[in-house]
């Protein structure tokens, strides 16, 4: 039992940061209709920013996971970069195909370009947390679990106060459900996809704070298989909606870890744990197939 | 204009096939004078089997307009599939010598490996291509995540192989039987088979539904099948590409098929112009020899190819030809001053 709610709450850390991730994805579908290839790799560089910083706030005698400051603006600034070299001049031109090639090819460029300036070795990232562990019940439960999960929590229910009640966070609707309409409206395009543009790669470099915490590493490909994995999050959630994100994210990190966990003894050795990638895949493609709007999503009937 | 439309069809092939034979007798003299050593023959051989993948992609995303981010998937279950069975042919004893049996042991092993790609490419096709666009795209990546997941924890499918093998280990020791010559030919019979598909009914089928799926289906056409199909033949290709590359490199190992794999082929058919199968041609054989020539900034090669590939996307997103196919009678004509510049092979711009 000790042994199945350690899982369990692993699966909680590691869905929270999925949940996150998941979020950038789908606010930047839900506003634009392009899968971002790239925000995997904002995680990245999220992480590497944390590198080189978080010996720097601990010298200067900060706690050390004030450091998410400079990768939240290391993201976005990177983000919004992104968004305003390479995504702009092709969505003008109104081609999907080419957006998406765009979006694979810009996280090829941030992978290739961590690693000509990093190395394609992993570097460590210092101790972010130090809370010790808890016991509750005979159950010893991980400091650096809980506030994960305490985070992800609290970021997913900022977030979708601001986008349930903001001004701005009405205009992103707006401009999700009706793109000429919203213009017409007197809202200001472009300027509301920079703004989720932002946000999304903010949630990013917090997703890296709370990933590094667990697994104290940085390097270059580090945010493609999460990057995947998050995005099956966003599509399970239903793609464009934001509690859809959070719910996926928690459901596919509970199924990696518990599968990880379980996956030999309930099959009886056929599968290993190493399947558990296949299985997160398996559950996309269960989902494209059976109910490709997701969990939340409503089918809409295609016009022609 | 239909005089000459017919003596041009009449023509074609056979320049195509002086060509053809024109370059294959290059390629003789210049490997049995030395000019080619084993390391550029291995090159070509690279560049081959990048011309196969980037064709056959082509077909699925140029003709049919559904980027697929699983290419490799495909080409992975042909690698697998023909190096074991070389394997348990040279096991049994069956074909095994230099020269003529290991041509055919090559041979029918690298066709049992692109049939059982496209039974693959089938079993994904028929439930993937209910999707479209981004979904699609992601669905492949997906399926292709998947077989290599499963491959690498297949017990039969690393190590020495079948009942040898070991899971999540490289396979290793598979005859090295692809011969350039052979690897030559290979790839103009594939080519050429790619390029009368797309030239049938069928092909002309794929593009109409390229264009437009739903008037397609409007007007007759079964849109799921021909879809289907040149998934499968397609993946067909790609499995034997994946034949050539696992009997030339001698041991596999799962890292050669990642996602980023596929995405170098999808660069390749973006480049060379999706749609044109001559222009997969060219940018398969450029970016696959280029890496080599600048072996010194080897490093930099994938940030200048993505950097590349948005320049390309941004500035000029039909490719190098768009959907134009280069043909050789016209560039003769042309060079005779004959003056048929007008004919255009598929010239259909959009």
């Amino acid at each position: 039992m000790a042994v199945f709610v350690q899982q369990l709450l692993n699966g909680l850390k590691i869905g929270s940061v999925y949940a996150l991730v998941a979020l950038g994805y789908t606010m930047v579908y839900g506003i634009i209709k392009l899968i971002n290839f790239a925000h995997g790799d904002f995680i990245m560089v999220g992480a590497y920013t944390l590198v080189f910083t978080i010996p720097l706030m601990v010298a200067s005698g900060m706690p050390a996971w004030t450091a998410v400051i400079f990768a939240v603006v290391a993201c976005v600034a990177v983000g919004v970069g992104v968004e305003k070299v390479a995504y702009k001049p092709v969505r003008e031109k109104g081609n999907r195909m080419s957006a998406l090639i765009t979006a694979v090819a810009m996280s090829l460029f941030l992978e290739n370009l961590a690693q000509v300036l990093f190395g394609a070795s992993p570097k460590t990232v210092s101790n972010i947390f130090k809370i010790s562990n808890i016991t509750v019940g005979g159950v010893t439960l991980n400091g650096n679990t809980i506030i994960t999960i305490i985070i992800g929590v609290v970021v997913m229910l900022v977030l979708q106060a601001f986008v349930q009640n903001t001004k701005m966070g009405r205009a992103m609707r707006a401009v999700s459900e009706d793109r000429e309409a919203s213009i017409l409206a007197g809202i200001k395009v472009n300027q509301t996809i920079t703004l989720t543009f932002a946000i999304g790669s903010g949630l990013a470099a917090i997703a890296s704070l709370m990933y590094c915490a667990a697994y104290p590493q940085a390097m270059p490909t580090m945010g493609s298989m999460l990057g995947l994995k998050a995005f099956v999050a966003a599509v399970l959630g239903g793609i464009g909606i934001v509690p859809g994100a959070m719910i996926g994210g928690l459901v596919i990190g509970l199924v990696e870890s518990l599968s990880k966990a379980y996956l030999t003894t309930l099959t009886g050795g056929v599968l290993t744990s190493a399947f558990s990638d296949a299985i997160v895949f398996g559950i996309l493609i269960v989902v494209l197939l059976i109910k490709p709007a997701g969990i939340l999503g409503k089918d809409v009937g295609e016009k022609v | 204009m239909i005089i000459p439309n017919i003596q041009r069809k009449a023509k074609n092939p056979l320049v195509n096939l002086i060509g053809i034979i024109v370059a294959f007798a290059v390629l003789v003299i210049l490997v049995r004078t030395g000019v080619v050593s084993t390391y550029i023959s291995g090159i070509l051989m690279t560049i081959c089997i990048s011309i196969i993948m980037a064709t056959s992609l082509n077909i699925a995303t140029g003709f049919l307009g559904q980027i697929a981010l699983g290419h490799c998937g495909f080409m992975a279950i042909g690698a697998y599939t023909s190096a074991l069975i070389t394997k348990a042919m040279a096991n049994s004893n069956i074909l095994v010598g230099a020269g003529a049996p290991n041509f055919f042991r090559f041979l029918i092993a690298i066709i049992i490996g692109g049939a059982l790609a496209a039974i693959f490419g089938m079993l994904v096709g028929i439930p993937a291509l209910r999707l479209k666009g981004d979904y699609l795209a992601i669905i492949t990546l997906g399926f292709g995540e998947i077989i290599r997941v499963v491959i690498q924890n297949l017990k039969f499918c690393g190590g020495n192989g079948l009942s040898q093998g070991a899971a999540g280990q490289a396979l290793v020791g598979i005859s090295r039987i692809s011969n350039i010559y052979v690897v030559y030919w290979i790839t103009v019979v594939c080519v050429f088979l790619m390029y009368c598909f797309v030239r049938s009914r069928y092909g002309r089928a794929l593009m109409a539904i390229r264009e437009d799926d739903v008037s397609s289906g409007a007007t007759g056409l079964n849109v799921t099948y021909y879809k289907v199909l040149a998934f499968t033949f397609s993946a067909f290709f790609a499995g034997i590409a994946g034949g050539i590359f696992a009997h030339y490199i001698g041991s596999l190992s799962i890292n050669n098929f990642t996602f980023m794999k596929s995405v170098e082929y999808v660069i390749m058919v973006v480049f060379g112009g999706m749609g044109s199968l001559t222009g997969s041609i060219v940018a398969g054989g450029i970016l696959s020899a280029l890496p080599e020539a600048l072996r010194r900034f080897a490093e930099y090669r994938m940030l200048v190819y993505s950097i590349a590939l948005i320049v390309v996307v941004i500035f000029k997103p039909t490719g190098l030809l768009g959907t134009r196919e280069f043909s050789l009678t016209n560039v003769l004509s042309r060079f005779f001053g004959k003056g048929k510049a007008e004919i255009k092979d598929g010239g259909q711009d959009e």
